[in-house]
């Protein structure tokens, strides 16, 4: 599992994913370098999260492939799985029981050494400034905390790679800001690469050196955020423009009604 | 990346997965999960202990003035006590996929799912979890039992037999709900073919009556009804004597094989949930 080197950390070629007739992901070639902090931007439906569902195990490949810290997703996806954290868009630490517990069922389930583990839930509580309300049940977190929760139990294993799926949708600024920050500190601290997907064009900016721009499946951008403006010709080109240059002005008409009222749930939830 | 930085990766990451022990680590966190939540929110337990009452101390009562049903040398209320804890047991799991189905809603169930967790071991856990409900089903009926003044045999051999008969009762009716769960997706229409199984799985069982009371038609239906041995084991191990309609390694046989195959069935749905 050895992930050192100039290797990338994530590789993925012509990867597809089709739901019927409908092409999710068309031929999405990337790859993602030891360290780096890579974003996926496009609207709603542009196959984001359909992507990260491939690279994570969860969704089958239709065709194409990928390899992560050198282990093929589809042929080795328990190796895999050892080596990646997850942190979905829909709430994912559990309301009913306290934060310590969240993190040591996941301590459990990666398999951390009993001897190991409690100075792993320790230092993932304390990383992520949690460590005064670990005995609160997670229903009396705000947003922000639960976000920060799910981001600890996500990276208690060391994952080599962090897939962070729209971290901070819902969130007000200022926990927007702690969150912008952990993820900073997580790379600078452990190295840890990530993935992230995201439809605020501020927060690509501010943490990602590269950015792939999705746009009905396909990748029809890709570089820094600089070089992206750049592209455009104009001096004060900001992201926004890029996103409206490849993605076109119109409003997508895909995701719908089931992903607006998970998105929207996702946003009460944590107020 | 820093060189120290990586050695301390490289050791503190796992080794690759298929230990023994790994797996019982994983099967005991979600086991351990849902007891805490059961400590931090008793109140769905209490609130289970009534059903079990009004069937015993009215239908039972009623029932055991009338002498409609021949129950041998005993009395209905002892017939009646076991086929209770069974009846308890099965509406307690059966509604546990909506657990499922709330955890798909939101985030969580990929978060298992993306864990190095072998299906199989998150299935089956899930199965014994439902378990502690179950137990908690028995001490309750047993109590009641107690109080009504029931005869029932209190050997630790006995005892120990109606823990692990409810411990599989209430893994295989969770993960037969947990595969509804998985196919129809939505609360709404689950809580619907909820509804729809309890009683039918219920009466078509021995639990109120004998399978000798039964029309021709529904004796069939009982025999493949995992039910009926559910309170067959229950009966045999709670009351003194024989009464037993099959042997234990019958009812226990059943019990344990349509486990296995309904965890087998779920390991391959489960994963959908997150898709």
């Amino acid at each position: 599992m050895d992930a050192s080197g100039d290797a990338p950390i994530l590789e993925a070629k012509d990867l597809t994913r089709k739901f019927g007739d409908f092409t999710a992901v068309d031929h999405l070639t990337l790859s993602v370098s030891n360290g780096e902090i890579f974003g996926l931007i496009g609207p709603n439906g542009a196959g984001k999260t359909t992507s990260i569902k491939m690279l994570t195990t969860l969704l089958p490949i239709t065709s194409g492939s990928a390899t992560i810290a050198g282990h093929d997703v589809q042929k080795e996806p328990a190796a895999v799985r050892h080596s990646i954290g997850y942190v979905p868009q829909l709430i994912s630490a559990d309301a009913q029981v306290t934060g310590y517990e969240n993190l040591w069922v996941f301590a459990r389930l990666y398999a951390i050494p009993r001897e190991e583990r409690e100075r792993r839930i320790e230092e993932a509580l304390d990383f992520m400034g949690l460590a005064e309300v670990q005995n609160l049940l997670v229903k009396n977190y705000s947003g922000g905390m639960i976000r920060r929760l799910e981001i600890a139990q996500a990276l208690m294993h060391r994952p080599h790679i962090l897939f962070l799926d729209e971290p901070t949708v819902g969130l007000d600024p200022l926990a927007r800001d702690a969150v912008w920050e952990q993820i900073e500190r997580l790379r600078s601290r452990y190295g840890t690469s990530i993935v992230m997907t995201t439809h605020y064009l501020e927060e690509a900016e501010r943490l990602c050196q590269r950015v792939g721009v999705l746009h009905r499946g396909r990748l029809v951008g890709l570089g820094t955020p600089a070089a992206l403006k750049a592209g455009l010709g104009r001096a004060d080109a900001t992201l926004e423009d890029v996103f409206a240059q490849f993605a076109g002005e119109g409003e997508s008409i895909s995701g719908g009604y089931r992903e607006a009222g998970r998105t929207r749930r996702v946003a009460v939830r944590l107020e | 990346m820093s060189p120290s930085v990586s050695s301390e990766l490289a050791r503190g990451r796992p080794t690759p997965p298929g230990r023994l022990s790994e797996w019982v680590g994983q099967a005991g966190a979600i086991v351990g999960l849902e007891a805490r939540k059961l400590a931090h929110d008793p109140s769905e337990l209490l609130f289970r202990a009534v059903q079990p009452a009004l069937w015993l101390v009215i239908f039972g009562g009623v029932f055991s003035q009338i002498h409609v049903i021949p129950t041998g040398a005993y009395s209905y209320l002892q017939f009646l006590t076991p086929g209770i804890l069974a009846q308890s047991v099965l509406f307690i799991a059966i509604f546990y996929g909506i657990a499922s189905i709330r955890e798909r809603e939101l985030g969580i169930i990929t978060k298992f799912l993306v864990s190095p967790t072998p299906r199989v071991i998150l299935v089956g856990a899930r199965g014994l979890s439902a378990s502690m409900r179950g137990l908690s089903q028995a001490l309750i009926v047993v109590l009641l039992a107690l109080a009504l003044g029931v005869g029932l045999n209190f050997s630790p051999l006995a005892l120990l037999g109606v823990v692990v008969a409810v411990v599989l009762g209430s893994a295989l009716f969770s993960t037969l709900s947990m595969i509804i769960a998985s196919i129809v997706k939505t609360q709404e229409r689950f809580l619907g073919i909820g509804q729809l199984l309890t009683m039918p799985l219920f009466f078509a069982s021995s639990a109120i009556y004998p399978l000798s009371l039964m029309p021709s038609w529904l004796r069939p239906v009982a025999l493949a009804n995992p039910l009926t041995y559910l309170v067959d084991a229950l009966r045999t191990l709670m009351l003194p004597g024989e009464i037993g309609q099959f042997p234990l390694y019958v009812d226990f046989g059943v019990l344990f094989g349509v486990t296995v195959l309904l965890t087998v069935i779920e390991s391959k749905l489960y994963p959908r949930m997150a898709q």
